[in-house]
């Protein structure tokens, strides 16, 4: 088998045992790997308690990792999501994914729970469990300093610990498995690290129609601005975007009750890197780099980060967002979620938060303290308890990311029909309503884009699965990753035959969700976004969003998707993307 | 969607892509609109079925990209049944094109699943979008310009060519070549507003007329092409993927000490024209895709260089058309990128890169560097001619 290693390696920690599955090439072709695959070994245990010993955790790498094609060194990490009850799965890089390829696995599926703290250690075929008592309420630095470099270690810090439902899965210590509180699931399995080595290699079909495919893919992205260019994310990591959405008057400002940040300009990409220092890391075999360190290791914040702990917060202090973003990491919190479950504390309470109490509440939150034990929970558990559910601005309760919908039609309908809640990465709209790749769209219309949304969610599918990194698709298509897929696996396949796997991936993860209770009315936002105008001015004119004509493409989108009026996956659909 | 479908039927007439009212057009949302009715809507319908698209674009081009295609769908394409020009825009973004013989769509459906696009012998162009029928009209685009940009090359260079190929290259050429000197020739617009600009409005308005000059003298198409002016400590210039025709709004400051971001969309030229503008004391930067400046860099009389199929990434020689300097580069950064290549060489009037295109400079304002584009065009397309004697 050329690309895939074609052993999936299984994990039950009731009993200890492990084993392996040997999927078929047609199965692999169906679903690639990563997000597809993941989601394909998900499916049957779906409607499990996430809590469950029967829900799994699944790691998985796609055909794509460990070769020479472009930024694809990540994997996919999934489960079923604590804090929506969803499909919950992120995309995650650093050298995990690619060990495990070159320890002969494409992925992993744990099932079961210990009745104690325990690792997985993966070195090769050799498979192994320890105890990891050790290492409960540690910081996930300290976890990641007992392992030794030649080993990647996926591992959960205090915020799993203590019950926070947005806990993510640190990476090698600075990448994460962010969203949907997947560290959650670890730490109901009592799993604390799962560790990888490996000294194999994954072999490929052509190495020279690889090589081609990655030059086609090189030379795009050095003529894409965004990535390479002199204000693009390889010179200043995904906080470059930080001034331009501001600029287009759609940054989330005060728990989205405003959409422009004044102190912007002084806490711009280039003032960390000015104040701080800047040096560039990132993901195995990637030629963009995006992620930031500061002079003394510290990691620079991405523009989630960077966003949500000062204009969501409307903190202007720089300092502070270098301690909530290291505070997040080190206890294993999704700072998006994080970020947003204090600003919709901060609207409740009716109070701006100071920089000491920022930092001081995510501690709590991280230790089950005080008030943090409410607010660990997400902002949709605390605005409910606290009788207000309009001050959660979350969709399925998972918060929304740094990008205000009123200031852009297609992501607004993005984040309402995601499968895993309020996500920008799904569709990722941006990029050609605020972007302009590969074209510019109108941004405040939803003329056009409920075919848009969904044609861009299949494109992500197959990146996820295959798998790349989604910032390359700002400068190159899967016309160019169908010649790498083929040169890794010797699969005949086009764009258009990726995209059609993409489309069965997508709906796969929408019978999951219509299986577990989701149905189209789960599919909207926030109702602010409908009442209030954002922060209009320099000639941009935020209006509320029109509810007739939300409904109207969110309409559009579930037919063309293959939904009925409920939002139930149609028998046909289902049938013609051979999910039966 | 109608608006946008009608919008791009007309550029593709005004760019003389084709003739007013031969676009067919059908944008996707929850059903397909047309922007007219037409034999061909029938087999469209059934290619939009066949493929996950938002928006189809099918049209004969105009004289001469229509007697072009065909003669290199005749005689130019590979043993593969594709088109390969070797220009940038080709090797960028559209990699090689397709040729089938008739509108059949399944034989369509399958060409279009690896492509952009596709010729349909004796018939036209057809192309798609995912996103927008922008993406449609600028694929087309591409296709009518390396096409012609390939013929006109090929025909000067007939190494490897049929005495059948050289025949029909060579008719269609000499009607090109006419057709086009009527048309450079007779050009004699320039810009009305002049520098020094004191004001960002002043300076926006400046180049926007000067892109609106640079689309209608032909000197580039489609969103291609790009714009700069320097203004106190930065440097206005157009978006990436912004047509040269609606600059309106679509212009970044950038800092020169890059102290904002928000000029993330700038051009992916962006590098290069800062580097023009820290090496010497220019105030204006134009950036098109003229076709024969185009044809005449790709035109190299050293047959027997080791570095021969690498032109457009590098060049041991120093290569001029006239006082005009050709440089090799690759759009945008990288270590083979031509922000490394064109500012060391743009320090006259301008600069070509292989296969790419033209950058000229002006001193104040944008009258010279536009008439510098124009002249510089002119001069390239007479050199053809003694090329070709």
């Amino acid at each position: 088998m050329h690309g895939w290693k074609g052993k999936i390696a299984t994990i039950d920690l009731c009993s200890g045992k492990t084993g392996t599955i040997s999927p078929s090439g047609a199965l692999y072709e169906q679903f690639l790997g990563g997000r597809g695959l993941a989601g394909y070994f998900l499916k049957g245990a779906a409607s499990s308690d996430w809590a469950s010993e029967e829900m799994p955790l699944i790691f998985m790498t796609g055909p794509l990792v460990d070769t020479p094609s472009p930024t694809s060194g990540r994997m996919t990490v999934m489960s079923r999501s604590p804090l929506t009850g969803t499909v919950g799965d992120t995309s995650v890089g650093g050298r995990f994914g690619t060990r495990l390829k070159r320890a002969g696995w494409d992925g992993i599926i744990i099932t079961g729970r210990s009745g104690s703290p325990r690792g997985i250690l993966i070195e090769d075929g050799n498979i192994t469990l320890h105890d990891a008592s050790r290492f409960l309420n540690k910081p996930v630095s300290s976890i990641m300093a007992e392992f030794p470099s030649t080993v990647s270690a996926a591992v959960t810090g205090t915020a799993a610990d203590r019950g926070c439902l947005f806990a993510n899965i640190a990476v090698d210590g600075h990448f994460f498995a962010g969203r949907t509180g997947l560290g959650m699931v670890m730490a109901a399995k009592g799993l604390k690290y799962v560790a990888v080595s490996g000294t194999g290699r994954t072999e490929i079909h052509d190495a020279s129609e690889l090589a081609r495919a990655k030059e086609e893919i090189l030379r795009l992205v050095s003529a894409s601005p965004v990535l390479k260019g002199d204000l693009g994310i390889a010179e200043f990591g995904t906080g470059a975007i930080y001034d331009l959405i501001n600029s287009r008057r759609m940054m989330p400002t005060d728990n989205f009750r405003k959409t422009f940040f004044g102190p912007a300009e002084q806490m711009n990409a280039f003032a960390y890197m000015k104040k701080y220092g800047s040096k560039k890391t990132g993901c195995s075999g990637c030629q963009v780099l995006c992620k930031k360190k500061d002079s003394l290791g510290r990691a620079i914040p991405e523009f989630e980060t960077m966003s949500h702990f000062s204009a969501l917060l409307l903190n202007d202090d720089t300092d502070a967002v270098m301690e909530a973003n290291r505070i997040c990491n080190e206890a294993g919190m999704d700072t998006i979620s994080a970020a947003s479950t204090l600003a919709c504390y901060s609207e409740l309470k009716g109070k701006r938060l100071t920089p000491g109490e920022i930092t001081g509440l995510l501690e709590d939150i991280a230790a089950s303290r005080g008030e943090g034990g409410l607010l660990k929970l997400g902002s949709l558990r605390y605005a409910r308890e606290k009788g207000n559910e309009g001050a959660s601005i979350s969709v399925k309760g998972l918060e929304l990311p740094a990008y205000d919908p009123r200031g852009a039609y297609g992501m607004a309908l993005a984040y309402a029909v995601s499968t895993r809640g309020g996500c920008h990465l799904r569709a990722y709209p941006i990029s050609h309503e605020i972007l302009r790749k590969p074209v510019a769209t109108d941004r405040f219309s939803f003329s056009g884009k409920a075919r848009i949304i969904k044609l861009s969610e299949d494109v992500n599918g197959a990146v996820d699965s295959l798998t790349a990194c989604k910032f390359i698709f700002f400068a190159a298509g899967l016309e160019e990753y169908a010649r790498a897929y083929y040169g890794a696996t010797g699969t005949q396949t086009d764009a258009q035959g990726l995209l059609k796997i993409g489309e069965r991936i997508c709906f796969q993860e929408l019978i999951i969700n219509w299986n577990n209770g989701f149905t189209a009315k789960q599919d909207d936002l926030p109702d602010r976004f409908f009442r209030e105008e954002g922060s209009t001015g320099y000639g941009i004119v935020v209006r509320p969003l029109d509810r007739k004509e939300f409904l109207e493409s969110r309409d559009n989108y579930h037919a063309i998707r293959g939904l009925d009026g409920e939002g139930m996956p149609s028998a046909a659909k289902t049938v013609e993307l051979g999910l039966k | 969607m109608i608006s946008l479908l009608d919008k791009y039927s007309r550029k593709l007439s005004d760019q003389g892509l084709c003739e007013p009212g031969a676009p067919v057009l059908g944008g996707l949302d929850a059903v397909t609109i047309w922007n007219r009715d037409a034999d061909e809507i029938k087999a469209l319908e059934r290619i939009i079925a066949g493929l996950n698209i938002n928006s189809i674009l099918f049209s004969r081009p105009a004289e001469p990209y229509f007697s072009i295609i065909n003669a290199l769908a005749e005689h130019g394409a590979g043993y593969d049944g594709r088109i390969g020009p070797q220009d940038t825009e080709s090797r960028t973004f559209l990699h090689d094109i397709p040729v089938v013989r008739d509108m059949e769509p399944d034989i369509v459906i399958a060409a279009l699943r690896r492509r952009k696009s596709v010729i349909v012998r004796d018939r036209g162009i057809l192309t798609f979008g995912t996103v927008s029928p922008e993406q449609a009209f600028v694929t087309y685009s591409s296709v009518c310009f390396s096409c012609y940009v390939k013929l006109l090359a090929d025909f000067a260079s007939p190494e490897g060519l049929s005495p059948d190929a050289v025949q029909a290259y060579g008719d269609i050429a000499e009607k090109t070549v006419r057709s086009y000197g009527q048309f450079i020739n007779n050009f004699d617009e320039s810009p009305v507003i002049t520098g020094p600009f004191e004001e960002a409005g002043r300076a926006m308005e400046a180049m926007a007329e000067a892109g609106l000059l640079t689309i209608r003298s032909r000197m580039v198409d489609s969103f291609f092409g790009n714009i700069s002016c320097r203004f106190g400590n930065g440097i206005l210039i157009s978006q990436t993927g912004s047509s040269m025709d609606e600059l309106a709004g679509l212009i970044d400051l950038c800092p020169m000490d890059n102290s904002s971001t928000a000029g993330i969309t700038a051009s992916s030229e962006l590098s290069a024209h800062r580097g023009v503008y820290t090496g010497t004391d220019r105030r204006t930067i134009l950036h098109g895709h003229p076709k024969f400046s185009v044809i005449m860099s790709m035109l190299c009389g050293e047959k027997s260089c080791s570095l021969r199929g690498k032109c457009h990434l590098s060049c041991d020689r120093k290569r001029f058309i006239g006082d005009v300097p050709v440089v090799p580069g690759e759009v945008g950064t990288g270590p083979t990128g031509l922000c490394n290549t064109l500012p060391p060489a743009l320090k006259g009037r301008g600069a070509i890169v292989w296969g790419h295109g033209l950058f000229t400079t002006g001193a104040i304002d944008f009258t010279d560097a536009f008439r510098n584009l124009v002249a510089i065009e002119k001069m390239c397309f007479e050199e053809y001619g003694s090329v070709k004697g």
